[in-house]
């Protein structure tokens, strides 16, 4: 009886240790991404990535982004409006993360534009006309050029830009951030450093609601 | 069951969760994939906390042996894991070209404890003590 006594503890005392390590763990990996994500060249922003919202807000959310995915396309109403709700205090940064076939050259296209200052218009475009160019079961990134034209766009320098090495690298660079914080599925939300882990419309605005209430003190408006 | 030889079935139990509990820490805490050797190892070293456990609870001798077989085929493939690791095995011979490498270094505790390293150390252990507890009179 004794000897089972020593054998139950022991094992329960490597397991309890084996918790408190995986907790600990956790709380300074979220602290370390916390602390990236307040820097301004990181994983979670590069000096390219385009911003939508003040620069000096204190909360940024980022989105990594797939403009061929539906759900980034029903989402992206809702994230400008998280934005522009916070009046001045929300940020956010989008990352290119082509994940579906075709999306490689829709990315190319939004930062040859943005270059040109036009991300936002032809971002919309393109996620307006998604299922032209980019429906899953017949992708067809020839179009997109057609479909940006009209947007204000020198088409033959963005064709120029879309085709570049630095262009391609920025992408390489977004993709390989994206890998490094375990992005798989797009949208990929962080605020703060935070990962929104359980996905869903309502879980982004409250993970905003409480970085806000963090970075600017308790809940009300200013 | 002599007191020594429980004693020393006892640690070689408590080596093996250590080594369960390290590794599962590895994998879904840190989130590094085990690729293919760690998986071979794994299989020997996670049902060691089954077998020495019951044999430990039922005061069962029979158990060593078989720990004993576990250990020695976790040893193995641990101690190929730690000569490609470090350099001793030329890259073509390689069994997980695809997928995983198993020769790319993810970790290093205090400057030398690599995964395959700490790995040989719980088998050599886990041997070790169930070899004395052998000694020790846990013969069937």
């Amino acid at each position: 009886m004794k000897r089972q006594g020593i054998m139950v503890g022991s094992a329960v005392a490597l397991v309890l240790a084996f918790v408190v390590a995986a907790f600990g763990y956790a709380w300074l990996a979220e602290r370390r991404l916390v602390e990236l994500a307040a820097k301004p060249d990181s994983v979670f922003s590069r000096p390219h990535s385009p911003t939508y919202g003040p620069t000096d807000a204190r909360v940024r959310i980022v989105e990594f982004l797939d403009p061929a995915c539906e759900t980034c396309r029903a989402f992206y109403p809702l994230v400008k409006d998280i934005v522009d709700s916070h009046r001045g205090r929300v940020q956010l940064v989008v990352r290119y993360t082509p994940f579906h076939a075709g999306a490689d050259t829709a990315v190319a296209v939004m930062e040859a534009a943005r270059l040109q200052g036009l991300f936002w218009p032809v971002t919309q475009r393109l996620l307006r006309d998604q299922s032209t160019w980019g429906a899953d079961h017949n992708p067809r990134p020839d179009l997109i050029w057609n479909l940006v034209d009209g947007t204000g766009l020198n088409l033959r320098k963005a064709r120029e830009d879309a085709a570049s090495a630095v262009v391609r690298a920025r992408v390489e660079q977004d993709l390989a951030d994206a890998r490094a914080l375990g992005v798989t599925r797009t949208p990929g939300f962080f605020v703060n450093g935070r990962q929104l882990k359980r996905f869903g419309a309502n879980e982004l605005q409250e993970l905003v609601r409480e970085e806000v209430a963090r970075a600017y003190g308790g809940g009300g408006a200013p | 069951m002599p007191r020594r030889a429980w004693t020393l079935l006892l640690l070689a139990w408590l080596s093996s969760l250590a080594g369960t509990l390290g590794s599962l820490f590895f994998s879904e805490v840190m989130q590094l994939q085990p690729c293919l050797l760690c998986w071979y190892q794994r299989m020997a070293m996670f049902p060691l906390v089954f077998v020495l456990g019951i044999g430990l609870y039922r005061e069962d001798a029979g158990s060593v042996l078989y720990g004993l077989a576990l250990a020695a085929a976790g040893c193995t493939v641990a101690g190929y894991h730690f000569l490609l690791y470090s350099g001793w095995i030329p890259e073509n011979l390689q069994p997980c070209s695809k997928g995983l490498s198993c020769a790319e270094v993810d970790l290093r505790l205090v400057g030398f404890l690599t995964i395959p390293l700490m790995s040989l150390f719980a088998f050599s252990t886990i041997i070790g003590l169930l070899v004395a507890a052998r000694r020790k009179g846990l013969r069937v």
